[in-house]
């Protein structure tokens, strides 16, 4: 039987986070009113013409410093010709021949635990366009409504090389993308207001044939659960065809989310000529050294920077560091605690981050920014741990109750319920004393070389101690005294 | 009052010896007696022309008026203007309002203080040469009604000739403001690219259309120009140039001007009678102390070819806009989308227009685009080439402006080829974004003749001054159309 080998490439387009759209001065807010927010350029009316928004470029800038690619010192918008309703000047404002941002690479960690690995995506170029506005079929009784407020909305269209050779591989892609530009703030990443969609081009090819098979793109993902689920459907569906005799043709597809399907929306001999040519009512868009410059000093610490720094100044390990520059909250949420726990801290305040608070928010599905317990308190109930205060087991009563907020702090918590470790020698030896004289079938077990026994003593000793006594201090007592 | 220029009527309306509501009603009343014959204008409002002339008198009144306020003109009907109807020559926009001013409107209006009389018929989206492709009918042409005025900017021309408005504004892709000027014995500049604001300008061909001012004189080309001209924030083409008073070295004396005599211009093609006129005028201009060069154009003849792709490519994008979708003409009866598409765009646009986007969207269809569209540009890159060569050598380039006097209606109306060839001798102009000037330099058969001016990039100043002398040494310009009274 044929091996087959999945080959992914992405088409991104990330909303960019301007108050005003790309060519017109006129809001790019989410939500108002139907036709509110186009201006006499949204609506092309005769005799308007298009003005390039700054802050626009400077996110394309933003983007190319942070994945290493080269900002183009001349790039060029051109129309891309068609005709739709939601289009009003029946052409789109993009970059074709000389986009803005040129190559570039992503580094992503793909799966978990020990089967994680890293893999470099390598981007193609990412190039600045205008959004449509938005055709709405359903409310109008045999008609259709048309809606402008999204047309002219920046768009950064990111393109992949088809670097990606699993769904789980495109979708680390597409959610270490997606923290990208976050990050550096460029995109507000809302998937469900369209803010960042994904475009997949999907094709299979017997593993060792150099050649790409053919390709099918499936349109419009917007979230990481249907990117996943779109590709594995159409991997199936493609190597079934290819095995039933068939050829792939050249398509576009839709992915149905209900039925978990993906369905053919063009061929490519449906394919628009779109007639591109450069637009002549923009100049080319030229960017200076100067300006590049400015824009990489605001640049925040990238996560592949911090990455870095986290493993060679906290002394994390690579995993660790990965896990904790997924993006930008999560990588200052454990700043916050190590600043305040300390750096000798690190290492159990990236367990707390990533497992114990990972998977307390993951219980209730919720956003590290929406923690209940703060950097600060966590860096308190660590704290406690270091010095001994409390055991791994009594923190993570602390933490719960922090959760539930019965607590303004780890001390407060440990103070209130009387959880504080009992480190007193003589308060542990009189619990050890009487736990053995009260059990002492276990004593003789012990003593005739059941090693078991000993674990059964020790937990006697913690439960008369509720939990509280230092765990070492009992091990070390109870060895003492059954030697004795 | 008529046959006055803008500096007489200026000191007219401050002297207080008429009022702008006087003024604008003397024009608007012949506009109303003549247009019925000459079709120069599609609209006019004499209610809002005489609000804004009631305006003008008020800032005369309390102090604060400029030069021109007050003075009445015409506006090309492809200058979007808030609350008049902007139809651009079309069944397509025959009742579109525009809710907008343009940025030459908006100056004009708002900050010169101007009165439009109404808006001017013209060729439809101002593709044509004659006036004959408007939805409204052709322009006649005051020096013979059997004859066009030239175009696109057509009506324009005709009014300013029969005195229906003192001034014009006008628009110029590959000579529309300077062919039917030299049709019409007007004087009409096309400033470099980017000098006047496109904003508001209803496109053809975006990298070509320029506005200009249209009038009797090059004194009064150069008091409207200043009222339209300045940087624009709305036009990413507009440049950021200090503000100059394109009326200042009017007067200069024009002893050592190196006039660069193209021979590409003097050439077959040209109408004896024109070339003569034209050869008369350069003559006056050695006697003025001017002397003459002879340069190369070697590319000149590529113009129209490479024009009559780059200027119906953009087209064919810029009139995408006009789907019957949002405004404009909506065909009555349809099936579905694409039928309402077709509809609208076949009964919308007349011949002329649907030709050139046919032409625009085929150069650049795939396959297609590199042999035409970028070859188109190259060979304008070596037009503009050309001019930077010539103009190491002479200061203005002049020719005719049209080959021929004004044609009879109906003419060239069957033979595309023939009327674009009516802007062979303008059209390397725009190409290269220079500024041209046509200025009247005499009669053929009863029928005024056009000279060209063509400066070097911002030599609008230049232009006028070299217009200016010559006219105050001739009187060609100040001939008016007999019968119109």
């Amino acid at each position: 039987m044929t091996q087959w080998e999945v080959v992914i490439g992405i088409e991104t387009h990330a909303q960019l986070a301007t108050a005003t759209k790309i060519f017109s001065g006129a809001s790019t807010a989410f939500g108002a009113a139907p036709n509110t927010q186009a201006c006499a350029v949204d609506l092309a009316l005769p005799g308007v013409l298009p003005v390039l928004n700054k802050r626009a470029v400077e996110c394309a800038i933003r983007f190319g410093l942070a994945i290493g690619a080269e900002v183009a010192q001349k790039s060029v918008f051109a129309r891309k010709n068609y005709f739709y309703p939601d289009l009003p000047k029946g052409y789109q404002i993009s970059q074709m021949d000389l986009p803005v941002v040129v190559g570039g690479a992503i580094t992503v960690q793909v799966g978990q635990g020990d089967k994680a690995y890293e893999k470099s995506v390598r981007l193609t170029r990412a190039h600045l366009e205008e959004d449509a506005g938005k055709s709405l079929h359903e409310d109008f009784h045999g008609k259709s409504g048309i809606d402008l407020n999204r047309a002219g909305t920046p768009l950064l269209e990111i393109v992949s090389e088809p670097d990606m050779r699993s769904s789980d591989e495109a979708v680390a892609y597409a959610r270490a993308l997606h923290a990208l530009v976050r990050w550096i703030g460029i995109c507000d990443g809302n998937m469900q207001e369209g803010s960042f969609r994904c475009d997949a081009n999907v094709s299979v090819r017997p593993k060792g044939q150099a050649e790409f098979g053919t390709r099918r793109e499936i349109k419009n993902l917007n979230s990481f659960r249907f990117l996943k689920e779109a590709i594995d459907y159409e991997v199936q569906w493609q190597i079934n065809e290819i095995e039933e005799g068939w050829r792939i043709q050249q398509a576009t597809v839709l992915f149905d989310p209900d039925s978990g399907e993906t369905r053919m929306m063009r061929s490519k001999e449906d394919a628009h000529d779109y007639r591109y040519f450069p637009d002549p009512d923009l100049l080319p868009l030229v960017i200076s050294g100067d300006w590049i410059a400015r824009v990489q000093g605001e640049l925040p610490e990238l996560p592949g920077q911090k990455r870095q720094r986290f493993v060679s100044e906290l002394g994390l390990s690579d995993y660790d560091a990965t896990t904790l520059t997924a993006n930008s909250e999560i990588a200052a949420f454990f700043e916050s605690t190590v600043a305040i726990a300390g750096p000798a801290l690190a290492k159990p305040c990236a367990n707390w981050v990533m497992v114990d608070l990972a998977a307390r928010l993951n219980k209730e599905g919720r956003e590290i920014a929406e923690s209940p317990v703060s950097a600060a308190q966590l860096a308190g109930l660590i704290q406690r741990i270091a010095d001994n205060t409390i055991s791994n087991n009594i923190a993570k009563k602390v933490f719960e109750a922090l959760w539930n907020g019965e607590g303004a702090t780890a001390d407060e918590v440990i103070d209130r319920q009387g959880l504080k470790q009992i480190t007193d020698s003589g308060a542990i030896e009189k619990l050890v004393d009487e736990v053995l004289a009260a059990n002492a079938a276990n004593v003789a077990e012990f003593k005739a070389g059941k090693e078991k026994a000993f674990n059964a003593l020790v937990g006697q000793v913690m439960k008369a101690a509720k939990g509280k006594a230092n765990p070492q201090q009992v091990n070390d007592l109870l060895k003492q005294k059954l030697a004795g | 009052m008529i046959d006055a220029s803008l500096k007489q009527l200026s000191q007219a309306l401050a002297a207080r010896q008429i009022s702008s509501v006087e003024l604008s009603t003397l024009f608007l009343d012949r506009i109303e007696r003549l247009n019925p014959t000459l079709n120069a204008f599609v609209t006019v409002d004499r209610e809002k022309s005489l609000k804004m002339a009631a305006a003008a008198d008020a800032r005369i009144a309390s102090g604060t008026a400029g030069p021109l306020t007050g003075i009445p003109v015409a506006q090309k009907d492809i200058f979007c203007a808030e609350g008049w109807r902007t139809t651009c020559g079309s069944k397509m926009l025959a009742n579109f309002v525009s809710p907008y001013d343009a940025t030459v409107i908006e100056k004009m209006h708002r900050d010169a203080g101007l009165v439009s009389l109404g808006k001017t018929n013209m060729d439809e989206f101002a593709m044509g040469s004659s006036n004959e492709t408007s939805f409204f009918g052709p322009v006649r042409n005051p020096w013979d009604s059997e004859r066009v005025p030239g175009g696109s900017s057509g009506g324009s021309a005709a009014a300013v000739a029969a005195r229906l408005a003192p001034a014009a504004t006008g628009t110029d892709t590959g000579g529309s403001i300077r062919q039917p000027a030299a049709l019409c014995n007007l004087t009409g500049l096309k400033p470099t690219y980017g000098v006047v604001s496109r904003y508001g300008m209803i496109a053809f061909a975006s990298s070509l259309d320029q506005g200009g001012p249209m009038a009797a004189s090059a004194e009064d080309c150069a008091l409207l120009l200043n009222t339209m001209v300045g940087f624009d924030t709305r036009d990413s083409t507009s440049l950021d140039r200090p503000v100059e008073d394109y009326a200042r070295d009017l007067d200069k004396p024009l002893a050592g001007l190196r006039i660069g005599l193209p021979k590409e211009f003097f050439g077959e093609g040209c109408d004896a009678g024109v070339m003569a006129a034209v050869r008369a005028a350069i003559a006056e201009y050695e006697k003025l102390g001017a002397t003459c060069v002879d340069v190369s154009l070697p590319n000149s003849h590529l113009s129209v070819p490479a024009y009559y792709v780059i200027a119906p490519a953009e087209a064919s994008s810029n009139l995408s806009r006009f789907d019957g979708v949002r405004y404009g003409y909506r065909a009555a009866d349809y099936a579905n989308l694409d039928d309402m598409y077709m509809k609208t765009r076949a009964q919308g646009f007349g011949a002329e227009v649907k030709r050139r986007i046919l032409i625009g969207t085929y150069v650049l269809s795939h396959g297609y685009y590199d042999a035409y569209y970028l070859q188109a540009q190259r060979i304008r890159r070596l037009i503009a080439n050309d001019f930077v060569e010539a103009f190491k050598s002479c200061d203005v380039i002049m020719g005719p402006t049209s080959p021929s006097t004004a044609f009879k209606l109906g003419e060239k109306a069957a033979d595309p080829v023939q009327m674009y060839l009516s802007d062979i001798y303008t059209i390397a102009v725009n190409l290269a974004g220079l500024p041209g000037m046509s200025v009247p330099c005499g009669f053929v058969g009863g029928l005024p003749v056009g000279l060209q001016l063509i400066g070097n990039y911002f030599a609008e100043g230049q232009l006028l001054n070299v217009a200016h002398r010559y006219q105050q040494a001739t009187d060609w310009h100040t001939r008016r159309p007999a019968g119109l009274v």
